[in-house]
């Protein structure tokens, strides 16, 4: 309670001081919008609906993206652990390209598919599977022994031991590699949204974009609020449980109560 | 003549362990860890292997496991050659390796379910006695992380004990408990192995340890591993560990490690 209240009072303050900058009047209101005006454009976006369809159409490409980089790069980060031979080719080109920024693959994927919902996906696949791709090998690659060990001497063995016991024994890193799988498909997107100009949905980007262009601060804020604000809300909701699962059965993180 | 008798004899026991050599090479060192041992167990013995740390006796174990191959000799279990782990060898490790996904329960069933004549609920069955056995059939519903150490390496016990292994391999089960724990451990071991007459080794650098359990105690020397000398244990059971003819037993064994030891160190 006491630390909902702090975190409450510091944002409390902070949307205070920043009304009375505004307020002073020492900058261009065209530049510098009130929180007021902030709060002016998401009450009417909200209202003629733009708001609400564009975050469904974002969230759409980001689903779609991130799952295609999980299925890509779990399996990538898998065999890596697993096989010298793909750590050697496949796991070299995954540490190159994750060193990348993802807007870098943009100009490539306009070029190849246009000003396409095939680009956005492609820069979003791009810029999750490869970092997926390393934090599950990362994390498998830690594994204790010990678990194989003991699952080889009780009988487990081939698919078995994959599927009860490598698998299960990684969750703790999987999740991490999908955790940083998702804060990296969320950056990709919004480079994909703001560079390609698309009619085939309007998302958060664009409307990031066009705020911009018609110098409208108050959506540019507006709308930067909105994606940080859905980039936690989806981190709790997509997490959090499996983050109170890993708690219940291995005991991590427990001292931080 | 005497190769014959040997080999006869070997054939009928439940484990035998057949002239076994084992060396550990890398790029810069070769490290000979085990040399010509051979050892027969019988039906129901329970055997400890004693020696000073890095005399190799742990490798002794894991080939008997199947976990590793020896360099020279073989293994027998029931006459048949071991070439890699099973579940009809079962190991209880030093760490409890105990796998944080499953409860307490789903640990024991693990190796259960891996037996494939037994039906559901002869496993079901089999781990509820087997946590019984150890006197923790109230943690079931359990996780791994909120068990003591001495809990986890008695869940360890029941994991190993539950699919009815024909041989059990205990690598230091107790070398990281405290005392008292360890005690309580001792007595569940022998209680235990004594109702269920399995044949079990145990490797331990603790002698009291292993007057206080074993039929047997076999000695090895240090590096390279050779088996120097036997001590059979008739004292009855249940042994306390802090009685004296344990402790009279477990002198003279001491006596005679430290005799090789100081043999070696002159050689």
């Amino acid at each position: 309670m006491k630390r909902a209240a702090r975190a409450f009072a510091f944002f409390a303050l902070l949307v205070l001081a920043w009304h009375a900058a505004a307020a002073s009047g020492r900058w261009s209101p065209v530049l510098f919008p009130s929180p007021l005006d902030v709060a002016d454009y998401l009450r009417s976006a909200l209202r003629d609906g733009t708001l609400v369809d564009a975050a469904g159409v974002t969230l759409r490409r980001l689903l779609e993206g991130y799952i295609i980089g999980i299925v890509l790069g779990l399996p990538i980060g898998l065999f890596m652990t697993t096989s010298k031979f793909v750590e050697d080719t496949l796991g070299a080109l995954a540490l190159g390209l994750q060193t990348l920024p993802s807007v870098c693959w943009v100009p490539l994927a306009l070029v190849w598919f246009g000003q396409s919902e095939t680009a956005m996906l492609f820069v979003v696949v791009m810029g999750t599977m490869w970092s997926v791709a390393i934090a599950t090998d990362a994390g498998t690659r830690n594994l204790p022994p010990i678990y194989a060990r003991a699952a080889r001497t009780l009988g487990s063995e081939g698919l078995h031991k994959w599927t009860h016991v490598i698998l299960p024994a990684s969750l703790p890193y999987l999740i991490t590699g999908m955790k940083q799988g998702w804060a990296f498909a969320w950056r990709s997107l919004m480079a994909a949204e703001i560079f390609v100009t698309i009619l085939s949905g309007f998302g958060l980007g664009h409307l990031l974009h066009y705020g911009r262009e018609l110098n409208a601060m108050d959506q540019v804020i507006g709308i930067m609020l909105v994606i940080v604000v859905m980039g936690l809300a989806v981190d709790k909701i997509l997490f959090a449980p499996w983050e109170r699962f890993l708690h219940e059965r291995w005991g991590t993180g427990l001292s931080r109560g | 003549m005497l190769m014959r008798i040997e080999h006869g004899k070997s054939l009928g026991a439940k484990l035998a362990i057949d002239g076994v050599s084992k060396w550990f090479r890398t790029s810069r060192t070769n490290v000979h860890a085990l040399d010509n041992v051979s050892l027969t167990v019988e039906e129901g013995e329970f055997v400890c292997l004693v020696g000073p740390s890095g005399c190799g006796k742990s490798t002794l174990l894991d080939i008997v496991a199947g976990l590793t191959k020896p360099d020279k000799g073989c293994v027998l279990a029931d006459g048949v050659p071991v070439e890699g782990p099973g579940r009809h060898r079962l190991v209880m490790f030093q760490e409890p390796a105990l796998f944080p996904w499953l409860n307490v329960f789903g640990n024991v069933m693990f190796g259960l379910k891996l037996c494939p004549d037994l039906t559901g609920e002869e496993r079901r069955a089999a781990a509820i006695e087997h946590l019984q056995l150890v006197g923790l059939e109230k943690f079931a519903k359990s996780y791994v992380h909120e068990l003591s150490g001495g809990m986890k390496q008695r869940v360890a016990l029941a994991r190993s004990m539950a699919p009815d292994p024909r041989v059990l391999l205990m690598d230091e089960p107790m070398a990281a408990l405290d005392a008292l724990t360890r005690e309580q451990l001792y007595a569940d071991i022998q209680r235990i192995s004594q109702q269920k007459r399995k044949t079990i080794i145990l490797v331990t650098h603790n002698v009291r340890e292993a007057v206080c359990l074993a039929d047997r105690v076999v000695l090895l020397s240090a590096r390279p591993g050779r088996l120097r000398e036997q001590f059979e244990i008739p004292l009855p059971r249940p042994r306390d560990i802090n009685s004296s003819e344990v402790a009279a037993h477990a002198r003279t064994i001491t006596a005679a490690l430290k005799g090789y030891l100081t043999a070696e160190v002159a050689e």
